[in-house]
C-alpha cells in the first residue's frame, strides 16, 4: 500500500531514467540520509561509532569496490585487502611527507596509487578468466603484502614495521591519530562514502556500467558489438582499486589507527568477499546490507547474552558467533542466493503491487 | 573500384553500388580449410543471403565479415577501401552489426540496457561526466534513449522493455538481439540463422521485421538462414556455398534452377 507506483506518470526519459523513478525510494533514501547525518551523530555512543557505524561504513565501501570488479565486471579478484594496504601506505606516505596537506585530499588521492597497482595486476585478466584470474590475484595478495613487511620505506623504517596514523587536523580540528574524536571521524567517513557511492551509482548505470556488464554476461558478444574488451576490463580494475583503496585509508586512519601488514592478509579479503556475495554482487546496496551483517551480527551476538543476563563465558560466546554467523551465511545464500539486495527487491516488487498481485 | 552501377530489383527496388566486396577469401583452421577461394560482393540497399548444407562455411564467412576470424588469404573491400586486419570491436564500430546463432544477449541486463548497449559505438563522454551524471554523459543518455525507444516500437517489444532478458521466452530474445544490432544504425547488418528454432508465426513475424528494417532504413542485410521457403523469399540475391566452396551465386530463381546446388541439397549418386 505504501509502496503504490500508479499515478507516477513518466512523460520523458531524463525522468524516466532519474536516479529514483519511483518517488517511496528517494523518501526512503531520504529517510536513511537523515538517519545517517543528523540522528545517528546525535544518539550514538563511543562504543557504537567505533564497532558498528564506521566499520560498517569502510566495509561497505571496500566491499563496494570489489563489487565494481567482480559484480558489475564479472572478474574475480582474492586480492582486495593488498589493495586496501597499498591505499593505507599510500596515504601514510602522503601525510608524512607532506604534512601539509588536507587528511581528505591525501585520502582521496592515495586511492589513485592503488588504482594504478590495480591495473598493473589487472592485466592478466586480459588473457585468463574465472578462477585462474582469481589465482593471480591472489598472487597480488601475497606479494603486495611481502612488499609492505620488507620495503622500509614505506613504513617510514619503523622498529615496529608498522605504521602508525599521527594526529592530523582540517579546519582547526583533528580529523585522524589519537586525538581525533569518533563523531569527526564518522562525518568524514561518512562523506567521503556517500561521494564515492554517488560515483559509483552513476558510473554504474550509465555507459561505462553497461560495457562492464556486457563484458560480464556475454565477453565475446560484448567485444563484436563494439566493446574494447581491455579498455573494459582495466577500468574495472582502475575505479575497483581506487575505491577499494580509499576504502583501506579510510580504514587505517579512520578506524584502526594503526595498522601491521598482517592486517591486509587474506582473511580480509574474504571477509569483503563475503560480504560483497552476501550483499548482492552487481548491486550497490547489497554492500551495505553485507556489511551491516558481517560487522553488526557479532557485536549484538556478543552483547545479547549480557542484555539477557545469561552466565556465559565470553569466550564461548566467541565460539557460538562464530557458528551462528556462519551458519546464517548459508541460510542466506540457500534462500537468496543473489543476495540480500535481491531479497529486498523482490520485497519492494511485492510490495508495489500488494494487496491485489494481478 | 566502387561499382556504382547497381540493378533494380522484382518488387521494384533499386539496388545502390557495392558496399563491401570479398575477394578470393580462404580461411585454414591447420589443415582444415573451411572457405576456399570464395568471391562475391554485397550491395548496398539489398538483401544478400548465404545458404548451405550444414558445416559449409557460412558462418565462418559472416564470422571473417564481422571481424571476429581473419581470413588466411584474401581481401576485403568496404565502403570502397581495402579493410586492413581488425580487432572485432573495431569492425563493429565501421558500422557493422550483427545477431548470433545462438542468441548472445546479456542474460543479466534488462531489454533496454541491452538494446542500449548497441547504442556504445555512438557515445563517447568521458569518465568524469559519467561519474557525475551531468552534461555530456547525461545528454547523451537522453538522446540515445531516443534512438532506442524507436527501435523497440519498430520491433514492438515495448511492454517488455525493463523486463531482464533472461526471463524472456526464444522467440522474444531473438527480437531483443535484432533490436540490440539494429540500435548501432549499422550500414550493414548481418544475421546468422535468425529463424532458427522458431514456429511458423514467429519466422513469418522476423520476416515481416528483416523486410521492414530493409525497407524504412534502407539498411544493406546479409543473413544465413536453412528455411528455403525463407530465403527464396526473402532475399535478393543468394549466395550457395558446400564444402568451403562457392557453388553459385545470383537471384534466388536462377539458384534454384543451378544443377551444383540441387546436387549439392538432394546429393547425387556416385
Amino acid at each position: 500500500m505504501l509502496y503504490r507506483t500508479a499515478g507516477q506518470f513518466k512523460t520523458s526519459y531524463q525522468a524516466d531514467q532519474a536516479l529514483f523513478p519511483v518517488r517511496q525510494d528517494a523518501v526512503l533514501l531520504g529517510l536513511i540520509l537523515l538517519l545517517a547525518w543528523v540522528i545517528f551523530p546525535l544518539v550514538a555512543s563511543e562504543f557504537a561509532f567505533q564497532t558498528l557505524l564506521i566499520p560498517i561504513l569502510i566495509y561497505a565501501l571496500a566491499a563496494l569496490g570489489l563489487n565494481i570488479l567482480t559484480g558489475y565486471a564479472g572478474q574475480l579478484s582474492l586480492g582486495t585487502a593488498a589493495f586496501m594496504g597499498v591505499g593505507a601506505y599510500a596515504c601514510y606516505k602522503l601525510v608524512t611527507l607532506m604534512p601539509w596537506l588536507n587528511p581528505v585530499v591525501a585520502i582521496l588521492l592515495s586511492g589513485a596509487f592503488s588504482a594504478g597497482v590495480g591495473v598493473a595486476f589487472g592485466i592478466p585478466s586480459l588473457r585468463i578468466k574465472g578462477f585462474y584470474l582469481a589465482i593471480a590475484t591472489l598472487a597480488a595478495q601475497f606479494f603486495l603484502v611481502w612488499l609492505f613487511e620488507k620495503w622500509g620505506w614505506l613504513y617510514n623504517y619503523n622498529a615496529s614495521g608498522a605504521i602508525q596514523v599521527p594526529n592530523l587536523e582540517m579546519f582547526g580540528v583533528y580529523v585522524a591519530g589519537p586525538q581525533a574524536s569518533s563523531t569527526v571521524q564518522y562525518f568524514v567517513v561518512l562523506g567521503v562514502v556517500t561521494l564515492l557511492t554517488l560515483v559509483c551509482i552513476n558510473l554504474t548505470r550509465g555507459n561505462l556500467g553497461r560495457t562492464w556488464k556486457a563484458t560480464r554476461d556475454m565477453d565475446i558478444a560484448a567485444e563484436l558489438i563494439g566493446i574494447n574488451l581491455m579498455r573494459s576490463k582495466l577500468t574495472a580494475f582502475a575505479i575497483s582499486s581506487y575505491v577499494v583503496g580509499v576504502a583501506g585509508a579510510l580504514f587505517v586512519f579512520m578506524w584502526r589507527g594503526a595498522a601491521e601488514p598482517n592486517l591486509f592478509d587474506i582473511p580480509l579479503s574474504f571477509r569483503i568477499l563475503f560480504i560483497a556475495i552476501i550483499g548482492g554482487l552487481g548491486s550497490i546496496l547489497g554492500n551495505y546490507l553485507g556489511a551491516i551483517l558481517i560487522v553488526g551480527l557479532p557485536v549484538v551476538l556478543n552483547t545479547l547474552p549480557e542484555a539477557l543476563g545469561l552466565p556465559i563465558s565470553s569466550a564461548t560466546v566467541e565460539h557460538l558467533n562464530i557458528m551462528i554467523v556462519g551458519s546464517l551465511i548459508i541460510f542466506f545464500l540457500i534462500i537468496e542466493p543473489h543476495g540480500l539486495a535481491r531479497l529486498w527487491a523482490l520485497i519492494r516488487e511485492k510490495l508495489i503491487i500488494w494487496p491485489f498481485p494481478y | 573500384m566502387k561499382d556504382t552501377e547497381g540493378y533494380m530489383t522484382a518488387d521494384g527496388r533499386q539496388i545502390g553500388g557495392v558496399l563491401m566486396e570479398l575477394r578470393n577469401i580462404t580461411l585454414r583452421f591447420g589443415g582444415v580449410v573451411a572457405i576456399n577461394d570464395i568471391s562475391f560482393d554485397i550491395r548496398e540497399g539489398e538483401i544478400r543471403a548465404i545458404i548451405g548444407p550444414n558445416g559449409a562455411g557460412k558462418s565462418s564467412m559472416l564470422n571473417i565479415i564481422s571481424g571476429f576470424y581473419t581470413p588466411s588469404e584474401g581481401e576485403l573491400w568496404y565502403q570502397g577501401a581495402k579493410r586492413p586486419p581488425m580487432k572485432p570491436y573495431e569492425v563493429a564500430r565501421m558500422g557493422v552489426a550483427r545477431t548470433f546463432q545462438n542468441i548472445a544477449l546479456f542474460e543479466g541486463m534488462s531489454v533496454l540496457d541491452n538494446v542500449m548497449t548497441g547504442r556504445l559505438t555512438h557515445m563517447t563522454a568521458g569518465i568524469a561526466s559519467q561519474a557525475l551524471w551531468w552534461g555530456r554523459a547525461r545528454d547523451e543518455e537522453i538522446a540515445n534513449r531516443a534512438v532506442v525507444e524507436k527501435v523497440i516500437d519498430f520491433l514492438e517489444i515495448q511492454r517488455i522493455r525493463k523486463t531482464p532478458v533472461g526471463r524472456l521466452p526464444y522467440g522474444l530474445k531473438k527480437r531483443v538481439e535484432l533490436a540490440r544490432a539494429l540500435a548501432a544504425e549499422p550500414s550493414i547488418l548481418l544475421l546468422d540463422e535468425p529463424m532458427a528454432g522458431m514456429n511458423v508465426e514467429e519466422k513469418e513475424d522476423m520476416s515481416r521485421f528483416i523486410l521492414d528494417v530493409n525497407d524504412e532504413f534502407g539498411t544493406t542485410i546479409c543473413l544465413i538462414e536453412h528455411d528455403m521457403g525463407v530465403v527464396m523469399d526473402l532475399s535478393d540475391r543468394v549466395v550457395v556455398m558446400d564444402y568451403g566452396k562457392k557453388i553459385g551465386d545470383g537471384a534466388p530463381d536462377e539458384v534454384r534452377g543451378n544443377q551444383d546446388v540441387i546436387d549439392a541439397y538432394l546429393g547425387v549418386p556416385h
